[in-house]
């Protein structure tokens, strides 16, 4: 094991992918000379050449659409979205063709790409770059959507993504790029899609997220324990494939659940995780499912009021305490 | 400082036959007889497909369908300098170079009768399904050449797209990207003049859409699209300058689309039948023959002949087209993702019977 950041993590898998597979490419805005915005692909230039690691013009619809042409083409294209937001430029490509593209078209062509896209709240970029946008792209059939917390899990999954056939949407955290982890040294360690991990273990509520969330849900059952409550954190890691069983198991075994997205309430993906706790865990349940979610706003860009969107340690905590209060 | 010229550009405009069927002979392809006729028999199987599709919609025997009529020279011309191994990405609107490439006419009226399977292309033909979307290929195809170039395979990647689709975002960033990248793409326009009901004065202030491609850094050309010779020359040689590492080429045919936008369409309530009828002069088959016969390849006799096997091919086609049974509802889970989800594998079970 290593310890690492999160950003070298991700560095590390593109790194090990196109030393690996020569048809791995990579390309999007400030990708190649500048390095990323976030600096995740340093370095790659260097290693690969101008013929793998590309700059493109500022066409976001068009850096997927290429994309899709070139891993029809033969290709594992890794294309960089400089951050989720300007996905919504190219949701046409991502959701008419990357999405559709295999099914529509009988099998007949694979389609291993990747489209990461950092994301999230809280670094004062005001409301049109701060958006938690995960749940449009898991709303969708035929992406998968990778959401890693963990520099290990951000280095398995994008090695996983990049292997995959289908299409991956890859959504880094912002605020994550320097948190540090341990990460295993061997490079065939891959993280699978699909798979949720329990990243704590408790007994008394089950705390389901993913991406920053989970880091925060860990913080908050780490305060919890102090209280005597016990908190078993599942991080879904990806959501689409969703791993329902592993937090379903989990829900079964604690009797209560709190589901925390960054994402706006509204229609949000925790919606979808409390109904199938509802469906599923429904004799188990001790007390009704709680939300944590970011408050429906456009983000505000005063720091101060910014953090009261997003889910925070003791919002997670209140709301731990609120589902354990409920008496029976 | 004086102001000072900074850019002047040229934008040709290609014509070979003449409508009395005359021709320019320094500009005539070198194609053999044999090579002229074949071209005058995917003409008229073209418009013998078309014709049949039309029929077959108002039967109900197929669903909403947008004829070629009147196009066929620009699909047909384009699609006969295309190389096996090049790749093409057709939009919706290009029968007649599926058919000139060898895509089997019976899938053709599979899909347009609302199955999918039809879009399975036949092992060794490098054709991309059929894209409804309005230009959204032209960044696909832009991929596919990048993949090409990088793989050293020297072949050129074909988008075939309408006038309308030269308004979408996609042709510029698709356009722009080729250039930049100077990607072995032929990008081909059938400028058939309308969009539905928009006309091309409504889409574009450009002279023509030709010169869009220079500021993209790239040769762009107009050809005559009903002169099915002047289509394949310019084709031929874009096609050669792209697998031999020259660069993007923007080919607009102009041409006209003489039915209606699609079966859904009625084009008499937004454009004037003497417009129509100008179109009709100058048909594209019409001119070939007139061609053809001046060369001594063809006569009424012989014409004869081509349109009853071309007829034979398309009944052929419908035969098996109808011959197919419908897709069993489960089919619609295959290829979603890798794996199914428990909760698709239960969507699955539920909506077979």
């Amino acid at each position: 094991m290593s310890e690492m950041t999160y950003r070298d993590a991700l560095n590390l898998a593109l790194k090990e992918e196109m030393r690996r597979d020569p048809s791995v490419v990579t390309w999007g805005e400030d990708v190649a000379l500048y390095e990323g915005s976030f600096k995740v692909t340093r370095g790659l230039l260097a290693e690969f050449g101008e013929e793998r690691v590309k700059d493109t013009p500022i066409s976001e619809n068009t850096i997927v659409g290429v994309s899709i042409g070139a891993a029809m083409g033969g290709l594992r294209p890794v294309a960089e979205l400089m951050t989720v937001n300007f996905a919504l430029l190219a949701m046409d490509q991502i959701v008419n063709h990357m999405a559709k593209i295999r099914s529509m078209f009988g099998g007949q062509t694979r389609l291993p790409m990747v489209v990461r896209a950092p994301g999230g709240g809280g670094s004062q970029l005001g409301a049109q770059h701060s958006q938690s946008l995960e749940t449009y792209f898991m709303h969708c059939p035929g992406i998968h959507v990778a959401v890693p917390a963990t520099p290990a899990d951000a280095r398995g999954l994008l090695k996983a993504s990049i292997r995959d056939n289908n299409p991956v949407m890859f959504l880094e955290h912002e605020l994550l790029y320097n948190s540090k982890g341990e990460v295993p040294d061997d490079t065939e360690s891959l993280v699978p899609l699909g798979k949720a991990e329990v990243k704590r273990e408790g007994k008394d509520v089950t705390i389901v997220a993913y991406s920053r969330m989970t880091i925060l849900a860990l913080q908050a059952a780490a305060e919890l324990e102090k209280e005597g409550i016990s908190c078993e954190v599942v991080d879904l890691r990806t959501l689409s494939p969703l791993d329902t069983e592993t937090f379903i198991a989990s829900v079964n075994k604690t009797g209560r659940a709190v589901v925390v997205e960054e994402c706006w309430r509204a229609a949000g993906l925790g919606g979808h995780l409390a109904s199938i706790i509802a469906e599923e865990c429904f004799d188990r349940l001790l007390a009704p499912v709680r939300r944590v979610s970011g408050l429906d706003v456009p983000m505000p860009y005063s720091r101060k009021i910014e953090k009261l969107c997003i889910p925070q340690v003791e919002t997670i905590a209140a709301a731990v305490r609120d589902v354990m209060s409920q008496k029976y | 400082m004086p102001e000072s010229i900074l850019a002047t550009f040229t934008v040709k405009r290609l014509e070979i036959i003449a409508p009395d069927g005359t021709a320019d002979e320094s500009l005539v392809p070198d194609l053999s007889g044999d090579e002229l006729r074949r071209i005058y028999y995917l003409l008229l199987l073209t418009r013998a497909f078309d014709g049949r599709a039309l029929a077959l919609q108002r039967e109900g025997r197929i669903g909403t369908y947008p004829s070629v009529l009147g196009q066929e020279a620009a699909q047909v011309g384009s699609a006969f300098a295309i190389h096996e191994r090049d790749w093409v990405f057709p939009s919706f609107r290009e029968m007649g170079a599926h058919l000139t490439l060898g895509y089997p006419l019976h899938q053709l009226y599979q899909y347009w009768g609302g199955d999918e399977r039809g879009l399975r292309t036949p092992d060794g033909m490098n054709i991309f399904p059929i894209c409804v979307s309005v230009g959204t290929h032209i960044p696909h195809a832009a991929g596919a050449a990048l993949a090409a170039k990088l793989r050293g395979d020297r072949i050129a990647v074909i988008a075939y797209f309408g006038d309308g689709g030269t308004s979408k975002g996609d042709f510029h960033e698709g356009f722009n990207l080729a250039g930049v990248m100077g990607l072995p793409t032929v990008f081909i326009c059938q400028n058939n003049q309308w969009a539905i009901s928009v006309p091309l004065s409504a889409q574009t202030a450009s002279r023509s859409l030709a010169q869009k491609a220079v500021a993209y850094g790239f040769d762009g050309i107009q050809v005559d699209g009903n002169d099915v010779l002047a289509v394949y020359r310019a084709t031929r040689e874009a096609l050669e300058k792209a697998r031999g590492g020259g660069g993007p080429t923007f080919i607009e045919c102009l041409t006209y689309r003489m039915s209606d936008h699609t079966t859904s369409d009625d084009a008499s309530r937004y454009r004037s039948p003497e417009e129509t009828e100008q179109w009709r002069e100058r048909d594209p088959i019409l001119r070939y023959e007139r061609f053809l016969a001046k060369r001594g390849l063809w006569n009424e006799d012989y014409a004869a002949e081509m349109k009853g096997k071309a007829g034979g091919e398309i009944d052929e086609a419908v035969r098996r087209y109808e011959s197919v049974p419908p897709p069993a509802p489960g089919e619609m889970f295959d290829f979603v993702s890798g794996e199914l989800s428990a909760r698709q594998q239960r969507q699955r079970e539920e909506a077979s019977p």
